[in-house]
């Protein structure tokens, strides 16, 4: 399942872009503690394609799609 | 030696929409026209469509006939284009010569990064594994010395696969292939091959060049010439665009054309979009070309030319309509109609004016076309019309140059 979530991301010096806090839809807010990978690649789980970003959040590790201009992340 | 790949897309709009929806992923899918629009035809299908024998091309209700449980979706053009600009982006990780044909097939010229067959088929498998991992469909790369060998690598085997044709292997893997796998080589051509005894690539390479050439003329020559892998043309640059031979753009609306009066409006916005494309590119036309489609699906073709080079929305939308009037009779409806610009020189280059022409008043009306195009730039097509257009919105309602896609050219184009 494709899961669209609204994001606060930031650009860095070098114009990279990188996701801050994942807005969930039930008003939850996780911030992200660190971004362990970054790379073009598709979801097959969600169906979809973009920037993955490999990312820590309460110590658990998910990815977190970027595809044009939405994010996502892979549902169950 | 040169190394050429040719990477083909499997099923490219297909497995786009199988990427889009894990749900029909194992399913026949079939990727169509719109059939409301009565534009229902395949446009694609994926692996699964392929064995119930779903050719691209056939209306939906044949193909639904030989696989009841096709799964049919609608076009999505707009993802396409991303996902053949991701994988040019892979592809210019490699080289800088890279020759887009059509969205899904590129050419990819890696002659100075490798030094051997075994290195430029690695780099092939490299950019099969990405394209997979990064993109989430597959690809059938050729790899070979020339573009024409390149492609028929890339249609050898699929889907994800990569195959090797050297100078060495050539013989033996090129040669047993049917004539029709040669780029260029159709149905018409097949057949005339075959009168002539020729049924494999390797007759036509063993074929005297003069013999192929007084049966099929010039293009004999060009046969021979690939057959045999002695192709020399080159992989173009990224970005690099030729003039084009023409502009057209055609339709086929939701209802049939009765009279002149809906013929008029149906022109005038494919006049205006072929025109605004000219325009954008610069160009100006002397031949103005009008395709006529009757309910019967008979088709006739005519053309005219100006007296000089044009691309004004009124000059050639006169032109366009006297072709018409003067080759239709109206015997029956018309289900679509196209019309096509060519023969074209730069627009800013000097013209001979003419004694009968009140050139003030023409550049007043070259002035208000690239008026509107500013206005349909920025708020779009429709905000600027004709009135007789409001007549009949289910005919006007359309906006071709917004909506057109450029599909590949012939490679002899």
């Amino acid at each position: 399942m494709k899961e669209y979530v609204s994001v606060t991301a930031r650009f860095d010096c070098d114009g990279n872009l990188l996701p801050v806090i994942l807005h969930w839809k039930d008003g939850r807010d996780f911030s992200i503690d660190r971004i362990l990978d970054m790379r073009y690649a598709a979801s097959l789980k969600a169906g979809g394609a973009g920037i993955r970003y490999k990312c820590r959040i309460m110590g658990q590790e998910k990815y977190l799609f970027l595809e044009d201009n939405r994010w996502f992340v892979e549902g169950k | 030696m040169r190394y050429i790949l040719h990477s083909d897309c499997n099923g490219f709009f297909a497995s786009v929409e199988c990427l889009y929806n894990p749900e029909i992923r194992n399913k026949p899918v079939a990727v169509c026209g719109d059939a409301d629009k009565r534009h229902g035809i395949i446009l694609a299908k994926n692996e699964v469509a392929k064995k119930y024998k779903i050719q691209t091309g056939e209306a939906v209700w044949q193909a639904q006939a030989k696989c009841p449980e096709l799964v049919t979706v609608g076009a999505h053009y707009d993802i396409y284009m991303r996902f053949s600009k991701m994988a040019e982006r892979i592809y210019s990780d490699y080289s800088n010569f890279i020759e887009p044909f059509g969205l899904d097939e590129s050419w990819i010229d890696i002659t100075g990064s490798v030094k051997d067959f075994k290195q430029a088929e690695n780099v092939a498998h490299e950019i099969r594994e990405r394209i997979k991992y990064e993109l989430g469909i597959t690809v059938s790369i050729g790899v070979s010395f020339n573009k024409i060998f390149a492609k028929l690598g890339s249609d050898y085997k699929k889907p994800d696969a990569v195959t090797v044709i050297t100078p060495d292997n050539m013989k033996n893997v090129v040669y047993p292939l049917s004539a029709d796998c040669l780029l260029g080589v159709g149905r018409a051509t097949k057949k005339r091959l075959e009168n002539l005894g020729i049924y494999t690539i390797g007759d036509i390479a063993s074929t005297p060049r003069n013999v192929l050439h007084s049966h099929l003329g010039k293009f004999g020559d060009t046969l021979y010439t690939f057959a045999n892998g002695y192709d020399m043309s080159t992989v173009k640059p990224q970005g690099y665009s030729r003039l084009p031979k023409s502009i057209g753009n055609s339709t086929t609306p939701s209802r049939n054309m009765e009279n002149l009066e809906d013929v008029k409006i149906v022109m005038s916005i494919l006049c205006d979009s072929v025109c605004r494309r000219a325009r954008e590119q610069n160009l100006a036309a002397k031949t103005v070309s009008v395709n006529i489609r009757d309910k019967d699906l008979f088709i006739i073709n005519r053309q005219m030319k100006l007296s000089r080079h044009s691309n004004m929305n009124s000059e050639i939308m006169e032109a366009a309509m006297s072709v018409f009037g003067s080759n239709y009779e109206w015997r029956k409806a018309i289900r679509s109609i196209g019309i096509s610009l060519s023969d074209f020189t730069f627009a800013d280059e000097p013209q001979q004016t003419s004694l009968f022409v009140n050139e003030v008043k023409r550049e007043n009306k070259v002035q208000l076309d690239k008026s509107v195009d500013s206005l349909k730039r920025r708020f779009g097509a429709f905000c600027v019309r004709p009135a007789f257009m409001l007549k009949d919105k289910e005919l006007s309602s359309f906006s071709p140059k917004e909506e057109n896609i450029v599909h590949p050219v012939g490679f002899f184009g």
